[in-house]
């Protein structure tokens, strides 16, 4: 008897990581754009680590701020001491649902649009964040898109305003990562 | 006991369940260490006249304009030494992120120096720690005044000098830096016998950051006693930095009169408790000469 109920555990835990099937990237890409009158500016991050569940379309994201690479060595070392502090709030993170995850076939190839919404966090303030998105399923590869801004002051950096006009006030963020199914890691 | 099992079977993986929905779905990925290396220990590469353990970041030129006004106890005749001033302006350039080279001239003494310092070990956490960073700096200078007494033989060496420095020195926190320079300063020539060519001295800097864009700086040298002439004092230098955009202001009392190694360290002539004091400024304006993100 006893072997029968291990022997229905075995099965139950092995068939859910089955249906749990898991997507994940370690060199996502997060880039941001300012377009202020004075001064534009952009970064790009290469190393955001990101998962989705197909399952029940839990997806997760983080960054590591100190990451984020600028054409000026001195932009990037105020983007981290000045504004972001990055040794006080050292990661972004993202961690939401995408809509309709049955509608989403990850294991089938095709161009999906669909919308994600979740929690942002950025310098220690979590704010709500929706967002369309689109994923591209080709060979079991899965590439994910999604754009959006997010206002500067509603995660709590300060802007002094000697410095308005060469940052905007409304930040686009870019994203694309190339996801892997989880069981290709090794 | 059978419906005991299926009672626990059921909770477990209600348990699990809810386990599952609530775990970080990152944490699949493992804890992939990175080194985090520390950044901004001071906000340029000079505390006041010492050089910091900071450098001119891999293809960027900053721009450097010094000043140091007369003595303050030269009193209101001298307009509190403000009638007066020495300055030094020079170039220095990030070659790599660890390697800096610089230039200058300086007014005190009609100087020109040459630098070059370069990081060996960055202050980590994370993957690689690292408790210090530890930077080395080679400096040479000319002293191009006219020979005091030309009728004698004089030679072109006796206007050179060599300064050879370690910086170790640690990012404690957000707001407090601090740093240990031993230095050795070569002189070819000296004025008397008692004077001794080749000086050993040992800095100490720190700085505590107020704000993000405002920082108190202090530094003094200690110089290891009879090498120097008996004129010839400690230098001690107070200020604060502040930062706006693209320049750092340097602002700071120093009884130092000449802003190049040799002349900080082994020729400070002011007392402080006299009102030997210059007030001072730094300024540095950095800019890019090679995109960063095509540079790596």
């Amino acid at each position: 008897m006893k072997k029968g109920i291990f022997a229905v555990c075995v099965f139950l835990m092995g068939s859910s990581a089955l249906l749990g099937q898991k997507y994940f990237t370690k060199d996502g890409k997060v880039s941001f754009y300012s377009d202020a009158p004075m001064e534009k500016i952009e970064a790009h991050n290469t190393k955001a680590a990101s998962v989705i569940d197909a399952e029940n379309g839990q997806m997760e994201f983080a960054v590591l701020i100190k990451a984020f690479q600028f054409e000026k060595a001195l932009m990037q070392e105020h983007f981290n001491e000045n504004y972001m502090e990055s040794s006080t709030y050292p990661k972004a993170s993202f961690k939401g649902k995408i809509e309709d995850p049955g509608k989403l076939k990850l294991n089938e190839n095709g161009t999906y649009e669909t919308n994600v919404t979740g929690d942002l966090t950025i310098h220690g303030v979590t704010k709500s964040v929706t967002t369309p998105a689109t994923f591209t399923v080709q060979d079991g590869q899965v590439v994910g898109k999604a754009m959006f801004t997010i206002l500067i002051e509603d995660y709590g950096v300060k802007i002094p305003s000697v410095v308005k006009d060469k940052i905007a006030k409304e930040v686009k963020i870019d994203i694309e990562s190339q996801y892997l199914p989880m069981d290709a890691k090794s | 006991m059978w419906r005991i099992q299926v009672v626990l079977l059921l909770a477990f993986s209600a348990v699990s369940d809810a386990y599952g929905q609530d775990t970080d779905l990152l944490s699949l990925l493992g804890n992939d260490d990175v080194t985090e290396y520390a950044t901004a220990a001071f906000k340029t590469n000079r505390v006041i006249n010492l050089h910091s353990l900071e450098s001119t970041a891999g293809g960027v030129l900053d721009f450097k304009i010094n000043h140091r006004f007369g003595f303050i106890n030269g009193g209101p005749y001298e307009f509190f030494g403000l009638d007066n001033a020495m300055m030094r302006l020079g170039f220095d350039y990030g070659i790599t992120d660890q390697l800096t080279v610089g230039i200058g001239r300086s007014s005190f003494q009609k100087s020109f120096d040459g630098f070059l310092k370069y990081k060996i070990l960055r202050q980590s956490t994370g993957k690689k720690v690292m408790p210090v960073t530890l930077a080395v700096l080679a400096s040479s200078s000319l002293n191009s005044v006219k020979w005091a007494d030309p009728t004698r033989d004089n030679y072109f060496s006796s206007r050179l000098f060599y300064t050879y420095q370690l910086i170790v020195g640690r990012k404690f926190s957000d707001r407090l830096s601090l740093q240990l320079s031993p230095t050795l300063v070569h002189r070819n020539l000296v004025a008397t016998r008692a004077e001794k060519n080749d000086v050993y001295a040992l800095g100490a800097a720190g700085r505590i950051k107020l704000t993000n864009r405002l920082a108190i700086n202090a530094e003094y040298i200690y110089v290891l006693p009879d090498q120097l002439g008996p004129d010839y004092h400690n230098s001690l230098s107070v200020g604060v930095d502040i930062e706006t955009g693209g320049h750092v202001f340097q602002l700071h009392f120093t009884n130092s009169t000449s802003m190049i190694e040799k002349g900080f360290i082994t020729e400070t002539v002011g007392q402080w408790e006299k009102g030997g004091i210059h007030f001072g400024f730094n300024v540095s304006r950095v800019f890019t000469i090679v995109d960063r993100t095509k540079h790596r």
